[in-house]
């Protein structure tokens, strides 16, 4: 079997508030692996640490502990944990995608460029992008009237397509899913399924936190069940 | 030269001492050596006011000894009270020196806002009096920064009002002054004379050597030097244009001649009239148009 | 990725400094101000890395030094020491090390900057053709119509409109006199942008507009940009990476949606909690 595109050791994400003078524990000793063309999902319940741990992994949290190793296009491993932030930027460039529950974006700026935005970083044709971005668009039933305006005032829904679209665009090595399907219509629900198929399809690695148990079911080649941290006094014991 | 008193007069040849003219001439050396650099020095307090030539005055009076034939010419004429009165002053503190009109037979020239029309030789000098010496005054007020950016040969900001000049006028509108760039590197100010009279600078025979009074600046064009106005590479520099509403070019009223910077007057009756401003200039050319008729 | 700058051990002090300086300031001592001689610690020991399209955030309170920082490396003034390497295609440059003309090169042909007042970055006395025209001159562009053509050029890609080009910019407002300082900066197209504060103090609509303009300008021409703001919208939009400033020190230093989301020095947790 060939080598895992992420192995998480050990994870462990916990929030040390200065001011308040306040340990907060996220996540604690998770581990699990993530495969080319397979999804992980990570499952528990509500307060287990699931979004903490995909943020460790795009390093929007910096880890408490643990190792985070991740084989590259060209086969080289590397703690995401001790990476420097330019291999970081790198990597989130051209491999790794996230997509979050939130849309940042620019103001102004139109949905379809919102969504090319990731091939525009990499240096692709502005219309050629666009018409990538165009097609995903379609394919998740968003109507084409929004096309052309800044998604800051869509719906939920709506947004999250856009999200979803601007993440699986650049078909990244290994892509982080956030609840991807949360405030979808079951008719737009089972589009996003059938995309996230295909990606699996063509290779992506994929670790994902579903709201709804069925979908983890149908979509999940591993699941990994995350328990909430243990106490702050236990936590405390066992940094020290 | 001669430091022994030839004259009745309790003053010594040429009025200055000959430390004060021993130090212009340094500064002389090296402004020929260094084409373009305003050289500073100490500028004698002479008996009239600055502003009125004396920049000119001191490099004239350092430079000229007995046998030397003088031509002093103020806005192309001799005989302005400008020229006169400083003819005046140097024939009576240089004895032994002749003065002439005769622009050939001058072996040094003292001018303000013209260079004569007649080509300069090698054995001539053009001294020309200089009211503001540094053609970068207009953008930069700062004498500090001036210099860094004379150093650094730094002169995109004078091109830049030669830019707006062009998009306001849709020509450069300098007809005094005009910035020249000496040796590829120093942009002088040429001293107010007319673009007509820039491109003589350029690779004359002669020396020309500038003097600012008040002040302290003395700057020279070397004979066989390249001196070019400072222009855009496809808006060549012009000098002015005598033609008139049908296209002929202006003939000198006086004397008849076609290719001399005239200067334009009103006469009696209200109408316009054309004369070479260059008035032995004039002066010979009517003299040889008298030598046709009577021939 | 490339590596276009290299900044070590940059530090600022106004006055005349004494051998307390250094320990008396700081974000610990809660000061800049020496209490032994009076000197100001604009910055001290200043270190980053910057490559080739990358947007670094440098941000911070006012007197943080965030801006000193810029005027360093844009020669507007020198460091008390330090080191700065600019790595220029197949050349590298001492920064501190060249001479005053050396650096007046750098600056004119492959530096640019945009300020927070315009007045510094524009000469209101010339027209905004003009002071386009007055960078190209510097770098040695002698030909009036090619000249026009690429002022006419930067001023359509900054949505200025053409026919204000020869207008004077004091007639301007404040978006559009940001925008020509920006075309201004972009006329030599330099690898390195330095940006000070370029949108405060600009309405909502106007700074969204100039922040879309700068991202499109670093995809295109990717250009590296440093950018100094206190405004974390700012910092989210733009930057990759941050560097977190106080009394003059650098306190944290890291992905910008990791400095949001994760900050870790007390201060950076008190600067982001109170912003959102």
């Amino acid at each position: 079997m060939k080598p895992p595109v992420l192995q998480v050791e050990g994870y462990s994400k916990h929030f040390e508030l200065h001011e308040q003078g306040k340990l907060i524990p996220s996540s604690h000793n998770v581990n699990f692996s993530v495969h080319a063309g397979e999804l992980t999902a990570l499952i528990g319940p509500t307060g287990a640490g699931k979004s903490s741990v995909l943020k460790g992994i795009y390093r929007t949290y910096l880890p408490s502990s643990g190792r985070m190793l991740y084989r590259d296009a060209n086969g080289r491993e590397l703690d995401l944990a001790q990476a420097g932030e330019h291999q970081i930027l790198e990597l989130r460039r051209w491999e790794i995608g996230f997509v979050t529950q939130f849309l940042h974006c620019l103001p102004r700026q139109a949905t379809l460029d919102v969504v090319a935005q990731p091939l525009f970083a990499l240096g692709a044709a502005r219309e050629e992008a666009r018409e990538q971005a165009a097609e995903l668009l379609a394919a998740m039933n968003l109507p084409q009237r929004l096309w052309s305006v800044s998604p800051a005032t869509f719906s939920g829904g709506e947004k999250q397509r856009v999200n979803l679209a601007r993440g699986f665009i650049a078909k990244p090595r290994l892509l982080l899913l956030d609840e991807p399907t949360a405030s979808l219509d079951p008719a737009t629900a089972e589009r996003v399924i059938a995309l996230i198929e295909g990606l699996k399809a063509n290779g992506t690695a994929m670790l994902a936190i579903f709201h709804h148990p069925e979908v983890t079911g149908r979509l999940a080649d591993r699941v990994v069940e995350l328990s909430p941290p243990p106490a702050i006094e236990e936590l405390l014991k066992e940094i020290a | 030269m001669n430091m022994t008193s030839h004259t009745p007069t309790a003053y010594n040849f040429g009025f200055l001492d000959e430390y004060a003219k021993k130090e212009v001439r340094r500064a002389i050396l090296k402004a020929v050596s260094i084409p373009g650099y305003q050289v500073p020095y100490a500028s004698r307090e002479m008996p009239m006011g600055r502003g009125f030539g004396t920049g000119g005055l001191q490099l004239t009076l350092s430079l000229i000894g007995p046998g030397e034939v003088l031509k002093v010419i103020d806005q192309g004429s001799d005989d302005s009270v400008n020229a006169v009165n400083l003819r005046q002053f140097i024939e009576m503190t240089c004895p032994g020196v002749s003065t002439t009109t005769r622009t050939a037979e001058a072996t040094l020239i003292q001018s303000r806002h013209r260079i004569p029309e007649r080509p300069l030789t090698g054995d001539q000098i053009i001294v020309l009096q200089v009211p503001y010496p540094d053609a970068l005054v207009v953008v930069e007020p700062s004498e500090d920064k001036r210099k860094i950016m004379h150093g650094e040969a730094d002169y995109s900001r004078l091109l830049v009002k030669l830019y707006e000049d062009i998009v306001q006028f849709d020509e450069i509108t300098i007809s005094h002054r005009y910035p020249t760039r000496i040796n590829g590197h120093y942009v002088i100010d040429p001293s107010p004379i007319p673009r007509w009279d820039v491109p003589k600078l350029h690779h004359s025979r002669s020396l020309a050597l500038f003097g600012a009074g008040r002040e302290k600046k003395i700057y020279a064009v070397p004979p066989h030097t390249d001196a070019e106005p400072l222009v855009f590479t496809d808006v060549p520099f012009r000098v002015e244009d005598f033609r008139d509403g049908e296209g002929r070019r202006r003939a000198c009223e006086r004397c008849g001649c076609a290719d001399s910077f005239l200067d334009e007057f009103v006469d009696g009756s209200g109408e316009k009239v054309y004369q070479c401003s260059d008035s032995d200039w004039c002066d010979e050319h009517l003299a040889e148009a008298n030598q046709g008729v009577t021939a | 990725m490339n590596k276009i700058f290299e900044v070590r051990g940059l530090s600022k002090i106004y006055g005349p400094g004494c051998p307390l300086c250094i320990e008396s300031t700081g974000p610990d001592a809660d000061t800049n101000i020496c209490p032994h001689c009076g000197s100001v610690v604009a910055i001290h020991d200043v270190s980053f890395d910057l490559f080739e399209g990358e947007i670094l955030g440098l941000m911070g309170e006012s007197g943080s030094g965030k801006s000193t920082v810029v005027k360093c490396l844009y020669f507007d003034q020198p460091p008390s020491s330090g080191e700065a390497v600019f790595f220029d295609r197949d050349r590298q440059h001492e920064l501190f090390a060249l001479n005053a003309a050396q650096q007046r090169w750098l600056r004119n042909h492959r530096f640019g900057m945009v300020y927070q007042n315009p007045h510094l970055g524009l000469n209101f006395n010339i027209s905004a053709g003009g002071n386009i025209a007055e960078r190209l001159l510097m770098s040695d562009l002698m030909d009036y119509g090619a000249i026009r053509a690429r002022a006419r050029e930067l001023l359509a890609r900054t949505e200025v409109l053409l026919s204000r080009m020869d207008e004077l910019p004091k007639n301007f407002s404040g978006g559009m006199q940001q925008r020509v300082q920006i075309a201004k900066a972009l006329a030599t197209q330099p690898p390195l942008l330095f940006l000070d504060e370029v949108t405060t103090g600009l309405d909502l609509s106007v700074q969204a507009r100039i922040l879309d303009l700068i991202l499109e300008i670093q995809q295109e021409l990717k250009t590296a940009m440093i950018v100094v703001t206190h405004d974390l919208g700012v910092i989210r939009l733009l930057t990759g990476r941050a560097l977190v400033m106080k009394y003059g020190r650098i306190i944290e230093a890291g992905l910008t949606d990791q400095i949001l989301e994760d900050p870790q020095h007390a201060y950076t947790q008190r600067l982001v909690a109170s912003a959102l």
